[in-house]
């Protein structure tokens, strides 16, 4: 066995004779002589970080984190916290997929590059699109690649890229960051009712538009009800017509491919991820035209030396590590793990599985939106629309303390400006959602 | 997986064999094979909705969703199968240059897995405490290490870092009325990322040769510097593992034309606590927590590349940041606030970045504390060292830090790569930096032993002896033999629903 690490790193396995024999070779007397660092930069001061045990480094962190208050979070909007089968945490964890690096030796990663292939294969049923990426980042960074692509693709000049004006700000801004290298500009269209006002939409559209964005459900949990008319109208201005959604809604919503949308972005991690403070998986799938000008990594299928089918990363011309400047996106650490998560979350839930999730929370956003509206001094749903998990309720009373009341009895709700509450159902038990109720009655009170 | 350990003389004997699952003569089959249920779509009707029937109007619903739907059982086993035809840092070593594939402790896991971790973004302030005082350790335990005043966590990874480091130079550069900069310098080895960043932020890059002993060529650099630079990207020690001794005086030239000098920092784990790049002159800089901290690479991410800056250039760092306020809890604990830097970018990320990675980086961080860290760099720098020493081919430059660059010469060094598998070891990155003929570039990092290395040594050196004919052949005792990628980019398959296409 090897010496003790009082003083070094507990991962560094060399014993003082191990570290003696290893300098005699390299010709050094200690280890200080092989860093060739001028003394004017040399760092001679200490971080201040005292090492500590493993145990006790467990027990920092759990003090820290437990300051967290524990909360029924009822806030969605493009986070949720769906019940993770017991079989994705303990496979997932198998160290192998944790501990292996990207597939660029195929031969000894094939596990890892068929788990992609098939999350890749999900995505594809999910849009109807045929080429899905093996990750991005998260929704917010995917709808950037989305604007990026459309960039490239569209044969005549242009620079306007349409939003929602209801939109989650972190994704314009994450948007904005993302087309800031381009000639491109983010512009709003109207949205009435929680979706698109096709009229305004229509008025704002010309053949300077390289690219409309739709959301389904929309960040208030509507169901868009006019995708197609979306489809047409970019299509009409050969704009890219750019959907985000999510693979529990893709399992019962219209299929993308069949309203005209060109590119699907959106967040995969919900499912595969707890509530992780907005870690996330971004989807990216588009049509098969443009998979030369797709971002990220992509799986395929080919052949090993014996004949059998194997996979391996391919069309890597199109990425940094070759293209340099010239890639498609600089994206190289991706999501992988969560992608695999993901992949194994869809495969316990199978088809109906996933299709039985998206319909029980339609009907529970729907009854729960039913309790609320029997409240004195709630509305619910404002919106007259279907909802997939999430909706407002009015308040007559001011919002902000409605919510900071709902906090102290263990709720997070949304505020939406002065008498807007939402509230989402996904991953909330039906116990929590009865007790919600009760302290919605009582804050209202 | 089991090592042939019989002949303990020669290490590079020492083997270890995947799995390999095969059915109807195929490896492990997709799931789509095992197993296809269309579940039909749409049955709304009038008379009402109960579990039975859709709650949406068929309009706004698909007609079918058509995936596997096997039992848990038969999961279970398939993702085992799958696990057991990978290669993971748990399985051998794993020296891939400069991607610093390090053991990654267990205990990080347990804590990332709390459930006080699992929160939602949206919560408010006063109810996650816990995760900004995290956070907030995190950015100062960064700002030390890295010798910056400020820290942002948002990046969800490396590349994104740079990209966060690209876009914050520029609003530096616009706010001060220096919008005209327009290029960026790139050293001509490093990393592909960081060419792809410059562009996606829209700079004109600008290539750098290295002089003839693989560092920066100060002539060059005065050559490209100009009133048109926004910055240098530049990593230290540079992908050849070689410190760039001139960084003062680099740091100076690309200041005094108004630039601003950008850390890659993908090759921190060599100056853990023996060099910092803010004291080198550094104005921004990414971690590659997941690299330098010792977090899972989960096959190619979750990562997380956390940005550093000087003071100058904190007010336009990404929105959110953490601060710590003037009062304190009625228990006498802090209380963390979000603000938003004054001339913020705004955001790079939906939410706050990879979470769960930045909890792994702060517990390894905490873990190994100051002694642990500079160690950490010790034993990187020894065993990088060591290795080049012991292996045959050629190793130009030098001295190493933590990563070397060895020649394969005569030898393709990706077939050197393909063989090196058969004895039971990771290759190294291939092929890159292109300074080097057929390079070999390899970064044991310091969780390999003596032992490893020596073995590692043997493999390197039992291929270095073969013929060309043994090379094209590999490998031969992998889960898949020599994969086609030329078929597979020729004629791209990327789903299982490709397949059934073609069949």
């Amino acid at each position: 066995m090897h010496g003790s690490h009082a003083t070094g790193s507990p991962y560094a396995p060399h014993t003082a004779e191990d570290r003696t024999a290893m300098l005699e070779a390299v010709g050094a007397a200690t280890v200080e002589d092989l860093f060739d660092i001028p003394s004017d930069v040399q760092f001679e001061g200490s971080f201040d970080i005292d090492a500590r045990t493993e145990r006790e480094t467990r027990r920092l962190v759990r003090s820290i984190l437990g300051r967290n208050d524990h909360l029924t979070e009822l806030l969605g909007r493009g986070h949720y916290g769906y019940y993770i089968p017991s079989l994705v945490d303990h496979l997932a964890d198998r160290s192998e997929f944790l501990t292996s690096y990207t597939q660029y030796q195929p031969e000894v990663s094939q596990g890892f590059l068929q788990a992609l292939f098939e999350y890749q294969s999900l995505l594809v049923e999910l849009t109807g699109l045929e080429v899905a990426n093996c990750s991005m980042y998260d929704a917010a960074t995917a709808l950037g690649e989305a604007a990026t692509l459309a960039d490239r693709v569209r044969d005549t000049t242009g620079h306007r890229v349409l939003v929602p004006d209801l939109l989650r700000e972190e994704r314009r801004s994450t948007l904005e960051n993302y087309v800031a290298g381009t000639a491109l500009d983010v512009e709003t269209y109207p949205v009435d009712d929680g979706n698109v006002d096709l009229t305004g939409l229509e008025a704002t559209v010309d053949e300077d538009v390289v690219m409309i964005y739709a959301e389904n459900p929309t960040v208030r949990g509507t169901i868009e009800e006019q995708l197609a008319a979306v489809g047409e109208l970019a299509t009409a201005n050969e704009a890219l017509f750019v959907l985000g959604s999510d693979p529990i809604a893709l399992s019962l919503l219209e299929r993308p491919a069949d309203v005209g949308a060109d590119v699907v972005v959106g967040d995969a991690s919900v499912l595969g991820l707890p509530t992780s403070y907005g870690m996330g998986l971004g989807l990216f799938a588009t049509r098969e035209d443009y998979l030369r000008q797709v971002p990220g990594r992509l799986v395929g299928a080919s052949e090993d030396a014996t004949d059998r089918r194997a996979f391996t990363l391919t069309l890597q011309t199109r990425e940094q590590h070759i293209r340099r400047e010239r890639a498609t996106s600089n994206i190289c650490t991706n999501q992988a793990w969560v992608a695999l998560r993901t992949a194994m979350h869809a495969a316990v839930l199978g088809p109906s599985g996933m299709v039985d999730l998206a319909e029980r929370d339609v009907r529970r956003a729907r009854d729960l939106a039913d309790r609320l509206d029997d409240i004195v001094g709630v509305k619910a749903p404002v919106h007259d629309r279907y909802h997939l998990r999430e909706f407002v309720a009015r308040v007559d009373q001011p919002a902000r303390a409605v919510a900071d009341d709902l906090e102290d009895l263990g709720f997070a709700v949304h505020v939406v400006g002065d008498h807007g509450i939402q509230v989402c159902v996904a991953g909330v038990s039906d116990d929590r959602i009865d007790r919600f109720v009760e302290a919605l009655e009582e804050v209202t009170r | 997986m089991t090592a042939d350990r019989s002949d303990d003389s020669d290490p590079a004997q020492s083997r270890y064999d995947q799995a390999r699952y095969v059915e109807d003569g195929e490896y492990e089959p997709l799931l789509s094979e095992k197993d296809q249920t269309r579940v039909e779509i749409g049955a709304a009707s009038d008379a009402g909705d109960d579990d039975s029937t859709s709650p949406l109007p068929d309009d706004l619903t698909r007609d079918s969703l058509e995936l596997p739907e096997l039992s848990e059982p038969e999961l279970a086993r398939h993702y085992t199968r799958l696990s057991q035809m990978i290669y993971g840092i748990d399985s051998g070593p794993y020296p891939l240059g400069s991607c610093t594939m390090k053991y990654n402790p267990k205990f990080t896991e347990d804590v990332a897995a709390l459930p006080s971790a699992a929160v939602h973004p949206d919560r408010s302030e006063a109810s996650v405490q816990g995760t900004l005082g995290l956070l907030y350790r995190l950015q100062d335990y960064l700002a030390r290490i890295g010798g910056m005043d400020a820290v942002t966590l948002q990046p969800p990874a490396g590349a994104a870092g740079e990209f966060v480091g690209i876009r914050v130079a520029a609003a530096y550069h616009e706010h001060n009325g220096e919008g005209h900069r327009d290029e960026v310098i790139v050293p001509e080895s490093a990393h592909g990322t960081n060419f792809a960043t410059a562009a996606l932020g829209g700079y004109d890059v600008v290539s750098l040769p290295s002089d003839d002993e693989g560092r920066v060529d100060l002539d060059a650099l005065e050559a490209a510097l100009s009133e048109q630079t926004a910055a240098l990207m530049l990593t230290n020690p540079n992908t050849l593992g070689l410190f760039e001794r001139d960084i003062t005086e680099i740091a100076e030239m690309v200041h005094d034309v108004g630039g601003l000098l950008y850390y890659d920092g993908a090759n921190l784990n060599a100056l853990l606590g023996r060099a910092r790049p803010g004291d080198m002159g550094f104005d921004v800089m990414h971690y590659n927590v997941h690299k330098t901290f010792a977090t899972p690479h989960g096959g190619g991410g979750p990562g997380a590349g956390p940005v550093g800056v000087a003071e100058e250039l904190a007010p336009f760092l990404p929105a959110p940041r953490v601060r710590e306020r003037d009062e304190q809890s009625k228990a006498g604990e802090p209380i963390y606030e979000r603000f938003d830097p004054e001339h913020t970018i705004g955001k790079v990320h939906g939410f706050d970045g990879n979470w769960l990675v930045l909890i792994k980086a702060f517990a390894y961080i905490a873990r190994l504390g100051d002694a642990g860290l500079s160690d950490a760099s010790a034993s990187a720098v020894l065993n990088a060292n060591y290795l080049a020493e012991q292996i045959e081919y050629d190793v130009p430059y030098g001295p190493f830090h933590h990563e070397f660059v060895a020649s394969a010469g005569e030898q393709d060094a990706a077939d050197v790569a393909k063989r090196m598998l058969d004895y039971g070891v990771h290759p190294p990155t291939t092929k890159w930096p292109e300074i080097v003929p057929e390079a070999l570039m390899t970064e044991p990092t310091e969780v390999e032993s003596k032992d490893t290395l020596d073995r590692l040594a043997a493999a390197f050196n039992a291929v270095a002896g073969e013929d060309d004919d043994t090379l094209a052949d590999a490998p031969e005792r992998t889960t898949a033999r020599r994969i086609d990628q030329t078929s597979a980019a020729r004629t791209p398959r990327l789903s299982w629903q490709a397949l059934e296409d073609e069949s």
